[in-house]
């Protein structure tokens, strides 16, 4: 750990006159195992490292990688940073992190026994999960993978502008992934488990996750088109977050592309939602005490009771926006330069836990899955449509099986026209934490 | 890239604890992308990928281990740590010997301007006309992003059974984006123009063009109605459309679902499973196209395979361990992302071949429906059959007409259900590229088809139909 550190440091450290240099690398060490009938499908053990190095020369950015730490290596893509970054257009704007007073939030991200374990009990569980979901109930075909997997991940950040620092952390997952069925109708389910340490996981929430989402959609039909409230699972609401969340990027508004650039200040939602991205929450398994680019992390309110309270900023765009970084530098691994983005989203819980949201709604749809947000949810003109499937909510509770419909919207509307938030909060893989969230006004588009 | 006497060394080691199979995996990835946005090219960067993935199969198990260190020592090690992953069978030693080296040519046409040969002010060059260009098409366009991106990925495969093929990949792709700002709100459109081959792309496709086209279609939706929700009759438009097949049965073709009987598709060769209009095709030989290349990931020559003709099922997709399960020849779909990734079955270019008809016909045949001028993506779940896909240019059909713009929404059908209800196909034949995930894992595909008709599918609309 102190080694990549100066590594990055002594990348920085070959920064010329007049010249900013940020490195930024990384190492991981990764086991996956997949299983398949009680065999061990593959498995793989990799160990990979790497590191991206930005340079600002003449107010202009240029960027390389290179998946080595190799000092010749380092060296040839420290050169092909500085070349590239003759080659951006002149910004006054341009530059890396300065250091900002704020100080980091100490989070213990690293449990040490998970680099211990055995691949055997790796494996092991992976069957053991599979056995258990076969077992659950008749109607279980087969349970199409059965997943385990970890990563132990370090990384260090270091620039010529004297930012610099380290972050690790370690995690694991087991996920299956079934096939039910009575006659020609098969349905499908996934569960999983997370954890920053082996002993965190539980196959039995996995598997018993995966069976019920699969068997209550036995039977499952379109339904007839309708405008109705919709109440969407956990996990969904845990997508639908992550896509708010990157409309307010300080850089979307900047550039034009958030509908809320003007809306500072107004009421964006129902007075129940409180929207807040906080990577200091040790909760979020995406908990981070910096940024990419070095700064400490911190909490920040994105809708406070309904109004919008604040855009997410790097130093770049904070800069150009005349605010302070708001520590929201996110990166995909070494592989790239750094932008704007959100790492733990959480919504204010509410009072009512499903249940008791289902028995307030009445009539409406129960959306446990949806599918084709990447090609239906706009972000920047707000429209929303995907495919769905569900429950039908009568009399306040869940109902018959829907499958094969879409429901549309738009975000803003959605957002407006929330009739409950779940107090069910759970943190989930992923940027954001999931509750149950019901939603009024949605156009369901069945036969 | 790496010397053959060190293969055979590397490939022997790795089955001395009894693997039945073991292949070695080499790439060498060069990257340049650059990006404007906001009027700046923002930034340039270039990357470097370079390493080795070893598998070792003994019976249905598959031992996985990559590694950045192409020296002999390097692979060396990951040929242990993929051989000690194998569940270990008898042991004892196996000399391997390989056979004659396949070179491929990367599946591009015959003229390539290697886009390494290009100077990165010739890249930017293209950007800064592409954002003028959209700029210029109207003074609605309040913001333009554009991304340039080309890679020369240089792949190696040498297995036990004697492979041993090499291909030299090229492929360069450029992408515009805009906004538009009315009344309504802010309305995107994007292009996207990507080939195997290189810098000779532009000489068909001028970067502006590109841009004119994401701005046409970010301002022709600022005065789109609301989609209509429910049940209508689907024309869609070549080219993009191909993205129907690849998720309302190519996926479901690919071996691997079908060998865990996890597809609709599985036990249903020689059946008819779409409508006569139908014939399907995969093909990694069709020259310059995105999803082209000369051998697979697995050193196999691209080939190509007809999946369904006139309506019936005729075949599946097939990489080496599934084929080797059913003793059966691949059939060259065995893809990866990387060499840190497994090679899993894939699709190449998948396409409808054209019918009869004329395609402005089709549309005045039909009354009221909605028209796809193009689609935006898709994901299906290959076990019930059930896909989406967006449209993101599309317009209503009224009178045998095309009428008003409509805005983005998904589609959503059952495979064999729209298959089955393709009822007129046009010859108007194109293609389209684009990215395909599965299991986590990118790689570049190839879509088309002619303009068709879907004479019921559900549109995921707001607007009462």
């Amino acid at each position: 750990m102190p080694e990549l550190l100066d590594i990055a440091t002594r990348i920085a450290g070959m920064a010329g006159a007049g010249e900013q240099v940020e490195a930024y690398v990384a190492h991981s060490r990764e086991t996956d195992v997949r299983v398949y009938g009680g065999e061990i499908e593959s498995l793989s053990s990799a160990e990979s490292e790497g590191v991206g190095i930005r340079v600002i020369r003449n107010s202009r950015q240029g960027f390389a990688y290179a998946g080595s730490l190799d000092p010749r290596v380092i060296e040839e893509t420290l050169a092909e940073a500085r070349d590239n970054a003759g080659f951006a257009t002149p910004d006054p704007h341009a530059g890396l992190a300065e250091p900002d007073g704020v100080e980091k939030v100490s989070l213990d991200l690293w449990r040490e026994d998970l680099a211990a374990v055995p691949t055997a009990d790796k494996v092991a569980l992976a069957i053991e999960l599979e056995a258990r979901a076969r077992g659950l109930d008749a109607r279980v075909r087969q349970a199409e993978s059965a997943d385990y997997g970890d990563a132990l991940t370090e990384a260090a950040v270091a620039s010529s502008t004297g930012v610099s620092g380290t972050q690790r952390r370690t995690g694991c997952h087991v996920s299956v992934f079934v096939l039910v069925g009575e006659g020609e109708d098969t349905q499908t389910g996934g569960g999983y488990s997370v954890g920053r340490s082996f002993s965190d996981l539980d196959i039995n929430e996995a598997a018993d996750d995966a069976v019920e989402r699969a068997v209550r959609m036995i039977g499952a039909r379109k339904t007839r088109s309708a405008r109705l409230p919709v109440v969407f699972d956990k996990r969904v609401t845990t997508s639908l977050l992550a896509i708010l969340g990157s409309t307010f990027s300080g850089e979307a508004v900047l550039k034009g592309r958030s509908m809320f650039a003007e809306r500072l200040g107004q009421e964006v939602a129902h007075p129940s939602i409180t929207l807040v991205d906080d990577p200091t929450e040790p909760a979020a398994y995406t908990a981070s005490g910096q940024d990419a680019e070095g700064l400490a992390t911190r909490r920040n309110v994105l809708i406070d009771a309904g109004v919008a309270s604040r855009f997410l900023y790097d130093s770049y765009s904070a800069r150009r926006a005349g605010a302070r970084s708001t520590g929201s530098a996110v990166r995909g691994g070494f592989k790239s330069a750094p932008g704007v983005g959100c790492r733990a989203l959480s919504l204010a819980p509410g009072d009512k836990d499903e249940e008791a949201i289902l028995a307030s709604i009445g009539t409406g749809l129960f959306v446990q899955g949806i599918q084709g947000v990447h090609s239906g949810v706009n972000p920047v003109s707000g429209d929303f449509s995907v495919g769905a499937e569900g429950l039908m909510i009568r009399d306040g509770q869940l109902a018959e099986p829907v499958r094969e419909v879409t429901i549309a919207s738009t975000l803003q509307r959605m957002l407006l026209e929330v009739l409950e938030v779940g107090s069910d909060l759970e943190y989930l893989p992923g940027t954001a934490a999931g509750l149950t969230l019901a939603v009024d006004g949605l156009s369901i588009s069945g036969s | 890239m790496i010397e053959e006497t060190t293969l055979q060394r590397v490939l022997t080691r790795a089955l001395q604890t009894g693997g039945e199979f073991a292949e070695v995996f080499a790439e060498d990835k060069r990257t340049t992308a650059a990006r404007l946005d906001d009027g700046r090219v923002e930034d340039m960067t270039s990357g470097r990928d370079r390493g080795a993935g070893i598998r070792v199969v003994v019976g249905e198990t598959t031992g996985f281990a990559h590694t950045a260190d192409l020296s002999e020592t390097g692979l060396m090690a990951a040929a242990e740590a993929a051989a000690a992953a194998a569940r270990s069978g008898g042991g004892g030693v196996r000399e391997v010997s390989l056979g004659t080296r396949t070179q491929g040519r990367g599946g591009r046409q015959a003229k390539l301007i290697d886009p390494g040969s290009m100077t990165k002010a010739s890249k930017v060059a293209l950007l800064e006309a592409a954002d003028h260009a959209a700029r210029s098409a109207g003074g609605a366009i309040s913001q333009v992003s554009a991304g340039y991106g080309d890679s020369r990925r240089r792949i190696l495969v040498a297995n036990s059974d004697g492979l041993l093929a090499e291909d030299d990949q090229v492929r360069t792709r450029f992408s515009v984006s805009c906004v538009a700002t009315g009344d309504t709100g802010m309305q995107t459109g994007a292009e996207v123009r990507a080939r195997t081959g290189g810098f000779e792309m532009f000489d068909a496709i001028p970067a502006e063009a590109v841009a004119l086209e994401a701005a046409r279609r970010a301002l022709l939706k600022l005065s789109a109605r609301p989609a209509p929700s429910g049940v209508l009759p689907v024309v869609v438009k070549s080219g993009s459309g191909g993205i129907l097949f690849h998720e309302a049965c190519g996926h479901g073709l690919e071996a691997d679902h079908i060998l865990k009987d996890s597809s609709v598709y599985a036990g249903r060769v020689g059946q008819k499973v779409a409508s006569e209009l139908v014939t399907l095709v995969d093909d990694g030989t069709m020259g310059g196209e995105w999803g082209t290349c000369a051998v697979d990931d697995e050193g196999h020559p691209a080939s190509r395979n007809v999946l369904i003709e006139n309506g019936v099922l005729t075949d599946y997709m097939w990489d080496f361990l599934r084929a080797r399960k059913e003793k059966r020849p691949v059939s060259a779909n065995g893809r990866r992302q990387s060499y840190e990734h497994l090679p899993m079955v894939r699709m190449t270019n998948t396409y409808l071949l054209s019918g009869a008809e004329d395609a402005e016909e089709i549309v005045n045949q039909t009354k009221l429906g909605v028209y796809v001028a193009r689609l935006g993506g898709g994901s299906v779940n290959t076990a019930t059959g059930d896909f989406v896909f967006g449209m993101t240019e599309a317009y209503m059909i009224e009178n045998g007409e095309i009428t008003d713009p409509i805005r983005d929404a998904n589609l959503i059908g059952n495979g064999p259900d729209i298959l089955g209800r393709i009822d007129a196909v046009a010859d108007d034949f194109d293609m389209c590229p684009g990215t395909c995930g599965k299991d986590g894992q990118q790689v570049p595909v190839g879509c088309g088809q002619p303009t068709l008709r879907i004479s019921a599918m559900t549109v995921g609309g707001t607007a009462g139909a």
